[in-house]
């Protein structure tokens, strides 16, 4: 373990950045899941690389927690992207939009 | 030493490169599979900073269970649809971009300063990892943690856990099939067919 910190949390900064980024401009609603995903996953970098700097587990366990979060949300998304898709027959987000002013 | 440089150059260019190829692919199921590249690299990646129980995890979980059902409703849903191309909001996906060029300088500036940040006098606990690796084990240590301070937490999980499943369950019924069994109208037949 001798590369330094830092290293890893740039890392997970420009992954989490291009989670942002693509959850904003992709049109596909699995794949907005799919970056959000990513997004939880450079959360779990820095979590592990945290862990790393104060010397103690803590960090390791947390990244369980968010792994079981991001499992339910996963099951839960894909459930409603189902639902709506048997409806309108696609998964694009532009087409649900009939809550909007 | 130099081969840790290596194989954590390795994570960064996969891990990266693999996002952005997300970034770019047209196709859901080529989305996916950039995602498990990338989730590989990140397990190569805490294995480096000594959190192999994590690691392991990653795969299984990750990498294995959550991408197949990712995998499983792109099939489901129609593999060789592409997305449409009209962007339906004008400006939407410059200004995406820009906001998230600003957010990667913020969090890289964060990244620069971090440690320092979070632990004043910079320190670096790898030592305390690695003896926490050697004396009880990796597993064992994470599983006192679990079990002991976070075992509220932990129970937490499980009523979560729970609650998701009733609630894809609900969703995932057929409408006709919930009015059929409400109204006690519908014949096996037609729930077998719902």
């Amino acid at each position: 373990m001798s590369i330094a910190p830092g290293f890893y949390l740039a890392l997970a900064g420009m992954m989490f950045t291009i989670g942002a980024v693509g959850a904003l401009v992709r049109r596909n609603a699995i794949v907005i899941f799919m970056f959000i995903e990513l997004m939880l996953n450079a959360i779990n970098l820095v979590f592990v690389t945290f862990a790393r700097v104060h010397g103690n587990l803590d960090g390791q366990v947390l990244v369980f927690f968010v792994l079981v979060v991001a499992a339910a949300e996963v099951v839960v998304g894909l459930a409603i992207i189902l639902v709506i898709a048997r409806r309108r027959a696609s998964a694009n987000v532009d087409d649900v939009s009939l809550l909007r002013w | 030493m130099a081969l840790e440089y290596a194989v954590f150059g390795a994570v960064f260019v996969v891990a990266l490169g693999s996002s952005l190829a997300m970034l770019f692919a047209r196709n859901a199921v080529h989305a996916a599979l950039f995602l498990v590249a990338t989730q590989v690299a990140l397990a190569v990646a805490f294995l480096l900073q000594g959190a192999f129980f994590v690691a392991a995890i990653q795969i299984i979980l990750y990498a294995g269970a959550i991408m197949v059902l990712f995998l499983f409703v792109i099939m489901l849903l129609g593999v060789d649809r592409r997305e449409a191309l009209t962007e339906p909001l004008p400006g939407q996906r410059p200004l995406a971009i820009g906001l998230g060029a600003l957010l990667a300088a913020q969090i890289l500036y964060v990244a620069y300063r971090g440690v320092e940040l979070a632990v004043p006098g910079g320190g670096d606990g790898a030592g305390a990892i690695t003896e926490l690796n050697r004396d009880p084990g990796n597993v064992r240590a994470v599983a006192r943690l679990l079990f002991g301070n976070y075992i509220l937490p932990f129970e937490a999980t499980s009523i979560l856990l729970v609650v998701a499943i009733v609630g894809v369950m609900v969703l995932a019924r057929r409408i006709g099939s919930i009015e059929a069994a409400a109204s006690g109208a519908g014949s096996p037949a037609t729930e077998e067919a719902a």
